[in-house]
Parts: structure tokens; sequence; C-alpha cells
């Protein structure tokens, strides 16, 4: 009896801190959420990133053409080839959601409205994730049906010791959850880099030089030695190891641990950006 | 009553600024006023030799048979070589003349039991050469695995002579002829009617040489591919066997004895699967039994492409491209951005001249800042490399012209294409995406990530076909290599490539006039 009633005033201590936490946070996500979505850009650009997907990924599986029975081929990587290019899409979609702000002049009307400037980057972290997570989900589930659809027609067939091609099941479910997580990681990312230098056109230039030269240079400048663990600790090549289905042994890093190391490169970016948003003047 | 004359109001300010020269004046004016562009146009000349100096490559250089050393076999002309084979021969002192059928070739992986491995250009026939250290000049003509009878001589000239494979029904007779400096080759099906193939001048052979029967074969090709996956299988040693009977050498002062000699095969008879090895295959060596002579051996007589190539120094070219298309886009798109670009078409209403102004002072500056980056590089990440221990392939001075001027004139595009893109968009941060996504990724992608096939077929159809202008990397018909993008190799010659990224550049730009003389600004 006495412990039911304490259960009961502990429950109501959580649920009313909820709540105090929901009510705190509503209008700025609401916010938020609203300025997302009455941006016509964005949501051409959530299509392009899933057209992009899709498309990629259909040409990669009609190209493919693989030795039946000795086929290595990785079927993950193959019909996901299109997130190489949509990730270009989910950095502008991060850049822009601070670069815009400080673009227009809007972010003084923001910063006045909600002078808790960290909360503010929150929020646009959270609508980006969710809504770059949601919708490289579909892109990254329709692109995995359409290779299961065409793969086994090239050669890559679950018979040569290749995982199953089935995008409700592992390792395929992997492959397209985490690419979902890896555009939204590569958006936060983004955003972080927006919010530090506040101009949208260089910062979308570091960010894609980082994604696009770090594997470039590691693979011709480094000396064989250090060439793995530069890869292990470059955003793109590790992050998107989360797309592997085959011969993980031999990847430079395991697909949830490089998944990991963008999402450390993400929260690194992004508390430097909320640093500086809390020193500098918002122009 | 008096009447007043009017003169309509001319303005007194100087003509001059009107035309194209003003427009020119002013859009530098524009380019180099802000801080920022003038810091990235610095980082477009200083990242491309920046980072060659920080090139630390070890050295290595590569031959097809697997081996690897810090330096190369020098041939004759000074470029680097393969010459490994086995050889069994005689001296030939004065002019000679040396003829025998050829029965069979046969290759196989030493100690394997598969007799059937014999390569496109696994070779058995006669040699002449300047003696049997590696790198010696040489003629020769033999058998192949599937290219017919071949005349070769000095690492990197080849001649067809008859077609078809060599079997116990259809014997191959070959024959070389020395007299003085010249040697010919011949062929016959019966060793009474000869064809002449080629006749070669070998400045300088000395009066004493090698003559003899050889055989060698490169291993299977392996060829690289991405992370994708794909045929990543590496290649192995495969052993090539010729059979010879017939052998006439006729010499007033041969020798008499025939020497059994390994020339290069680093690995050694033993190594290669030797007679302690205990497999069927068969021993790197030679046999001579009843007038019948068999030659065995593994390695390559040709050029070699294991060294390091001009093109290593030039990894940085594409963070500088990744500043100037962030300066490019801008200096188009900023004009938006604030509304100068009203200002801008008030004061030159002729749209079209505006945007070639634009081009050529985007274009211009570009084409220096990558004319000092890739001169800087060069020597600076050639010098750093070789302080490494690395082999730099050499090239003619007209080729590294190519290569200065061709990365030049492939930066000054890519400004232009960007600052198309920019005004097609009117975004600098969407052009600056397009960009890098349309011309960086696809080369990534080819080097790193996608089967050959596929990484070939990007590097046809994109912009990124443009940076087939820094290939110096030599592809040979008669050497079987590995020519993927990801071993350096464009599938576009290095203009036809700069021809695609042109077509992409003009068409872009056409599209911008039209769209600025047609939309509101």
């Amino acid at each position: 009896m006495t412990s039911s009633t304490s259960d009961r005033s502990a429950s109501g201590i959580v649920l009313r801190t909820w709540t105090t936490v929901l009510r705190s946070w509503a209008p700025i996500l609401r916010a938020e959420w609203t300025k997302f979505r009455t941006n016509t850009g964005n949501w051409w650009l959530l299509g392009g990133l899933i057209v992009l997907v899709i498309a990629l990924g259909a040409v990669s599986d009609a190209v493919t053409s693989c030795a039946a029975g000795t086929c290595d081929m990785d079927p993950g990587k193959t019909c996901l080839i299109g997130v190489y290019a949509a990730q270009a899409v989910a950095a502008i979609l991060g850049v822009q959601a601070i670069g815009a702000e400080y673009h227009t002049g809007m972010i003084r009307t923001t910063f006045t409205a909600m002078p808790h400037r960290t909360r503010v980057l929150a929020a646009k972290a959270g609508v980006l994730a969710v809504t770059v997570a949601c919708t490289g989900l579909v892109a990254a589930q329709a692109a995995a049906w359409l290779g299961q659809l065409v793969l086994p027609g090239r050669g890559v067939t679950p018979a040569d010791g290749l995982p199953g091609l089935s995008p409700l099941h592992e390792p395929m479910l992997r492959a397209t959850s985490g690419s979902a997580l890896y555009l939204a990681l590569i958006a936060l990312l983004s955003l972080g880099v927006g919010a530090a230098m506040r101009e949208p056109a260089p910062a979308i230039g570091v960010v894609l030089g980082l994604l696009f030269l770090v594997p470039l240079f590691a693979t011709a400048l480094a000396p064989a030695t250090w060439q793995r663990h530069l890869e292990q600790i470059s955003p793109m090549i590790a992050g998107l190891e989360i797309q592997a289905t085959t011969n993980l042994a031999a990847l430079p890093i395991s697909p949830w641990a490089g998944l990991g190391v963008l999402a450390a490169w993400s929260a690194c970016v992004l508390a430097l950006a909320q640093i500086l948003l809390r020193q500098r003047d918002s122009q | 009553m008096s009447t007043t004359v009017l003169t309509p109001y001319s303005s007194t300010a100087a003509d001059g600024r009107a035309g194209f020269a003003g427009l020119l004046r002013a859009e530098w004016t524009k380019l180099r006023t802000v801080r920022g562009w003038l810091i990235a146009l610095l980082l477009t000349m200083a990242l491309t030799p920046g980072i060659a100096a920080l090139d630390h490559s070890e050295c290595s250089i590569i031959s097809p048979s697997g081996n690897t050393a810090c330096s190369a076999t020098i041939g004759p002309g000074g470029i680097a070589v393969q010459d490994d084979y086995y050889l069994l021969h005689q001296t030939l002192n004065g002019n000679g003349d040396i003829s025998a059928r050829i029965t069979s070739l046969t290759g196989a992986v030493p100690g394997g039991s598969n007799q059937n491995m014999v390569q496109p250009w696994s070779k058995a026939g006669l040699i002449i050469t300047d003696g049997t250290s590696p790198g010696a000049a040489y003629a020769a003509v033999m058998a192949t695995g599937g290219n017919g009878v071949r005349m070769q001589y000095d690492y990197v000239h080849d001649t067809a002579g008859m077609t078809g494979a060599v079997s116990s029904t259809s014997p191959r007779w070959l024959r070389l002829s020395r007299s003085g400096d010249t040697i010919t080759g011949y062929d016959s099906t019966d060793g009474v009617h000869w064809t002449p193939i080629e006749s070669v001048s070998l400045a300088g052979l000395p009066d004493s040489v090698q003559v003899g029967m050889f055989a060698t074969s490169p291993g299977t090709t392996s060829t690289s591919s991405g992370s994708l996956g794909g045929h990543s299988s590496g290649g192995s040693l495969v052993a090539a066997t010729g059979t010879f009977d017939h052998v006439i050498l006729q010499s007033p002062a041969a020798s008499g004895n025939w020497t059994a000699s390994s020339v290069g095969m680093a690995d050694g008879p033993d190594a290669a699967g030797g007679p302690a090895g205990g497999g069927p295959g068969p021993a790197v060596g030679a046999g001579h039994e009843g007038g019948v002579f068999t030659v065995t051996g593994t390695g390559d007589i040709g050029p070699d492409n294991g060294g390091t190539p001009v093109e290593q120094t030039l990894t940085g070219l594409f963070a500088a491209l990744a500043a100037l298309i962030v300066v490019a886009a801008m200096f188009m798109a900023g004009e938006y951005r604030r509304g100068m670009i009203r200002a801008t078409l008030a004061a030159h209403p002729r749209r079209g001249r505006v945007l070639a102004a634009k081009t050529v002072v985007i274009g211009t500056t570009a084409f220096a800042c990558g004319l000092v980056g890739v001169g800087l590089a060069l020597p600076i990440g050639e010098s750093i490399l070789r302080s490494n221990g690395n082999y730099f392939l050499p090239v003619s001075t007209q080729t590294e012209v190519r290569v200065i001027a061709g990365v030049a004139l492939l930066t000054a595009l890519i400004a232009v294409l960007a600052l198309s893109l920019a005004a097609i968009l009117r975004s600098s941060a969407a052009a600056i995406t397009c960009m890098i996504t349309c011309v960086v990724l696809p080369y990534v992608l080819a080097k790193l990530i996608l089967p050959s096939g596929a990484a070939e077929w990007l590097l046809r159809v994109t912009p990124a076909a443009g940076f087939a202008v820094e290939q110096t990397l030599p592809r040979y018909t008669f050497v079987s290599a590995d020519y993927s993008p990801a071993a350096g190799y464009y599938p576009l010659s290095p203009w036809q490539g700069i021809a695609v990224l042109t077509v992409y550049t003009v068409a872009a730009l056409t599209l911008a006039s039209v769209l600025l003389r047609r939309r509101d600004a």
C-alpha cells in the first residue's frame, strides 16, 4: 500500500517533469518545424534526395554483372550507392537550416523570440534529423527493394555465400536503416558547420571537402600503415561502412562503430557551433 | 517672343568606361576586393603544392610480378623496364643467324596442376641481347599465347607477324638474323619460305652478344576494384614453357655450348616453384633432349609502369578546386544575394556582355592560379617523393608541359562551369553542391569505391572526365597490366577528357546567358 503510493508519486514527478520539458520545448520545436515546412525549397531537396538514392541505385543494380558462383559484390553497397550523392542534398539541408537565417537576417528575430540559443540549435537539429532520417529510410528501403528485384538477375545471389537480400531482414535492414541515420548525421554535421561559419556557400564547400577529400588524400598521400587509420576516422568512409552486408571482417571498421565515428564528428562540430553561437553577436 | 533651344542632357563622363574593357575592370575590382575570395584564390594557388609537400607515400614500385623495390631496372632510353625471363644462350661474335621451330607454348601456375594457364602475352622465342643483365638492349621474335607471332625490341617496340596460336600441328618457325647493328626477324610455317617481320637497328650493339631461346610469362592480371567488391582477385604467377626443335645457329664464331641463365626473375627458380615445391607444375629452367629444347620462365620483357607517376604530386588539386568552386559560384550568385545584380545591370544593360566579362575575369584568374599551383606542385612533390626513395617514371618535357597547361585549363573550365551554374541556379550553396557532386564525387567513386567497369563509365560521361589531362602513365597494348581507374588510368585520352568538360562548360554558359537575358533580375 505504502509502496504503491510512493510509486504513484514518483511516476507523477516524472510525468510532471516531462510535461514541463515538453511545455518549454514545444514552442521552439513548433517554430522550427514551421520554418522548415513552409520553405518549399526544403521539400524539393527532400524529394531530390529520394530520387537520387533510388535512381542511382537502379543504375548501379542494372550495370552490375557478376560471375555467378564467384561473385564478391556487396549487395548492400551496390543498391545503396545513391547515398554517396544524396549526402550532398542532406548537407545543403543542414547548412541552409541555419545559414539561410543568417543570410536573410531572420536569425535576429529568432534569437529575440527565443533567447536561449542552445535550445534553438537543438530544436533545429531535432527537426532536421527526424525529417532527413525519415526521408532517407523511405529512399533506402525503396532502393533495397529494387535491389532485391534486380540483383539476383545480375549474378548477385544469396547462393554464392552472399547474405539474403530482403530489406526487412539483417543485414539489409542494417544497411538501409543505417543509411538513413548516416544521412541524418551528415545533415547534423552540416548544421554545425553552417552555424559555425554562418555563410552557407563556404560552409557547404567545407562539408563536402571533409567528406570527399579526406578519403582521397588518405589513399594518395599516406603510407599504407596510416591509410587504414585515416579510413577509420574519415566521416564518409567509416560512416558508410554501415552499408556493408558481406565480408565484414575485411572492413577498416565495423558497421556500427563506423556510424559511431560519424556521430562523434557531428557531435563535436555541433558542440563547437553551440559555443560559437553563444559567444558571438548574431550579426 | 524668343524660342529657347533645349539641348538634351549628355553625360560628361568618358565613354571608354562603358566599353568591354571598363566592364572587365569593374568585374576584376569586384573579385579582388572581397577579402574572403582573395583568401580562397590564394588557397587555390597554395593547396596543390602545399598538399604535395605533405605526401608521405612510401617508395613503391610494384612490378607486375609482385616485386616491390625502390628502384627500377632501367632499359635503353632511360625508361623503367621489366626484364625477367629464362634464357638458353650462346655467345655470338659478329654477324650470325639463328632459326628454330617452336612446337608448343604452355603456361602453368608454378607448382599448380592446371597446364592451360597460358596468358595472351606469354612469350617464347628467339632473342639477341646485349647480355644477361636486366635492362640490356635486345631484339626478339616470339610466339605469344594469344597475339600470334611478334617481333619486339628494346622493351617498347612491338610488331605483329603471323597470327594464330602455336601447336604441334601448326608449329611456327622463327628466325633472327644479325648484320652489324641491324637485326631482322622472320617467321615461317615450313622453315623454307621466310617472311620478314621487321628490320630494327640497335645502335651501339657490341660485337659479342648473347643469342638463344627464351620463355617468360606475365601472371594473371589483377584488376583493382573499389570497396564495393567486384573482380578483386589478385594476380598469380604463371610460368610459360616453350618447346623448340630444329635449332640452327649459323655463325662463324659461336661458342657451341648452350648455357642456361635466369635473367631478372628476382624470385629465383626455387621461389617460383622448383622441384622442391612438389607440385606437378613446371620448374623454371631449361632442358635439352635429343635436339628438343624446353625453356620455362616467368616474368615479362617490356616497359614497367610500377614507379610513381608525375600526377601523384597533383592530389591536392581537388582541394584547390573546391576552394575555387566556392569563389566562382559566389562571384556570380553573390550579385543576387544583396541585389547588386540590379546595379550591375543598370550600369551595363547588355546582360550577355556582363556574363562574358565575368567569365573572362574568373576564367583568366583561375587559369593563372592553376598554372602557379601545378607549376609549384610538380617540382616540390617530385623532390619530396624522391627523397622518400620513390622512383619517378620519367616523362618527356612535352608531356610535362601538357600536364601543367592542361591542369591550368582544367582549373579555368571548372571555374567557368561553377560561375555558369551559379547564374542558372542563382544560389551559391546549390551551385557549389552541384559542382562538387558532379566534378569531385565521380572521381572519388571511380578511384575508391566502384568496380572498374562502372568507374570507367563515370570518367567518360561526367565533368570529371577532364582529370584525364593529368595522366602521364602510358598504356601499352602489348603489356598485360591493370589499366583500371583505380590504378591511375583514365578511359579517355587527355584532350578527349578536356573536350567532355568543355562541352559541359559551354552548354552551361549558353544556358546561363539565355536565362540571364530572359529572367527578371
